[in-house]
């Protein structure tokens, strides 16, 4: 093929959006963010469970909004928007698995839904657990 | 250079079939396909069953519209994007017709009915089917992401079409004639984004045009129409610059099915894809063309990028290939 091909390819190009994805990405995932908080502090304050208790309750909500608004068939065009601000809090973790399961539901439940329920999310999981183990390790030899 | 291009004359066009989802039907070419669905289940449970349908549909309506019965037809050429060519394979089990399954991605359309011609061409044919499938859930999932998962896709992406084009070629003479066709070479631009096709395709589909111009030692304003499969926008931009480059200019002549059958306001990224983009396109909206004697002659090629999400995560380039197949219309004779 003509070298110069290479370059025509490269002249129409097409950028991505950095800066309207980056602000974006920030309002969309702040706000989540501040949802996060708010429900937090509801279930703190109004429903008086303890901290531990309303954090928890609080993912575990965000996790459900994540999952019916997926199963919906919304959550992928406000992805389309946010970008990162859907993809990196909680709520991108929830939809790649939903999203998954949903989409393997055809070949049933063990080898289907179940076995392809993490097949996104999988290696979010991998390294989570090896960056914990390393920190954690770091954590307990230098300032235990 | 070695010759690549191949001319008929004893092929015909007697009558095509397309089957479309609900997005294509909404398009601006929406008034020329034959059959549509709701929605992309097409009244089946799974999405690989909805594009069997769509295939089935293609076929039957093909032959109807010829004005055939299916036990006239000796031989069925069918593919589509899915592992092992399973929507075809699958499909075939209703049919009694021998079959061809074949692969070549986005370029199946025209691998199909250019492999059809050559057969009837040698007179051990008369009645030939070829027929192409691409659905956008069982593509989506095969290549990319579940469809509902909610990654932000880049705007050189391509939005695989929901359908199936069928059409069935005849040593029997009709009004539309396939006069010619060009088999492509497996071209490696060295491209390695998988989201943008169109950029690896366009040297392809500018080496057959290329290829195809020579060996008839025709230009390009020989045709009044010359359209590439998928390419979309920016393969379409890219290609133009290279015809110009070659001295082969197509800038007035060139339309692309992708950026055809989806309107602006559809939010489809760079245009449409899929074996079915170029084979609803051509067999709905260019045959109407050549049939009202809006054109006389075209030239449609399809394009395919033969990668698959493997091969791109071991980080090879993209091998892409295009087929170039001639229709003319032309007097019936009695």
């Amino acid at each position: 093929m003509n070298k110069n091909y290479t370059e025509i390819i490269k002249q129409n190009a097409v950028k991505p959006r950095y800066l309207r994805n980056s602000i974006v990405a920030f309002v969309t995932g702040g706000l989540v963010g501040i949802v996060g908080q708010g429900l937090s502090d509801l279930y703190r304050y109004v429903f008086n469970l303890d901290k531990n208790n309303a954090n928890s309750l609080m993912t575990v909500t965000l996790i459900i909004i994540t999952a019916i608004t997926t199963g919906l068939g919304i959550y992928d065009s406000y992805g389309q928007f946010a970008g990162a601000g859907a993809f990196i809090p909680v709520t991108g973790f929830a939809n790649s698995m939903t999203s998954a399961a949903l989409e393997s539901r055809s070949e049933g439940v063990t080898l289907g839904i179940a076995a392809n329920m993490f097949k996104l999310a999988g290696s979010v999981i991998v390294f989570g657990v090896v960056s914990a183990f390393v920190l954690g390790t770091i954590r307990y030899l230098f300032f235990h | 250079m070695e010759r690549a291009t191949y001319i008929f004359d004893r092929v015909y066009l007697k009558g095509t079939g397309t089957s479309v989802g609900p997005l294509e039907k909404q398009g601006p070419l929406g008034a020329y396909f034959d059959r549509d669905y709701e929605n992309n289940y097409c009244g089946e449970k799974n999405w690989e069953a909805a594009e069997r349908r769509l295939l089935s549909d293609a076929i039957i309506l093909a032959v109807v519209n010829s004005g055939f019965k299916m036990d006239e037809v000796e031989l069925i050429i069918a593919g589509d994007l899915i592992n092992q060519n399973v929507i075809s394979n699958y499909a075939m089990r209703d049919f009694d017709t021998p079959f061809l399954g074949m692969y070549g991605a986005c370029s199946t359309s025209m691998q199909t009915l250019l492999t059809g011609s050559m057969f009837i061409n040698s007179g051990m044919f008369n009645n030939i089917v070829v027929a192409s499938s691409s659905h956008n859930s069982t593509a989506e999932r095969q290549f990319r992401y579940p469809t509902e998962y909610g990654g932000q896709k880049p705007p050189t992406m391509t939005f695989t079409v929901t359908g199936a084009g069928a059409a069935l070629i005849s040593s029997k003479p009709s009004s539309i004639k396939i006069t010619a066709a060009t088999i492509g070479r497996v071209i490696d631009a060295k491209q390695k984004n998988p989201n943008d096709m169109g950029s690896a395709m366009a040297p392809a589909a500018s080496d057959t045009l290329i290829r195809h111009f020579r060996d008839l030692n025709i230009t390009p304003d020989y045709y009044d129409m010359i359209v590439t499969g998928d390419l979309s926008k920016i393969g379409s931009q890219v290609l133009l610059d290279i015809m110009n480059y070659e001295n082969y200019s197509i800038d007035k002549l060139h339309h692309d099915c992708g950026k055809m059958i989806y309107s602006e306001d559809q939010k489809v990224f760079a245009g449409g894809s899929g074996c079915a983009c170029c084979a609803v396109v051509t067999y709905g909206y260019i045959k109407h063309l050549l049939e009202t004697d809006q054109i006389k002659r075209a030239l449609v090629v399809a394009t395919g990028a033969l990668l698959n999400p493997m091969m791109t995560l071991q980080k090879e380039t993209i091998p892409c290939i295009a087929h170039a197949v001639a229709f003319e219309k032309c007097e019936v004779k009695s």
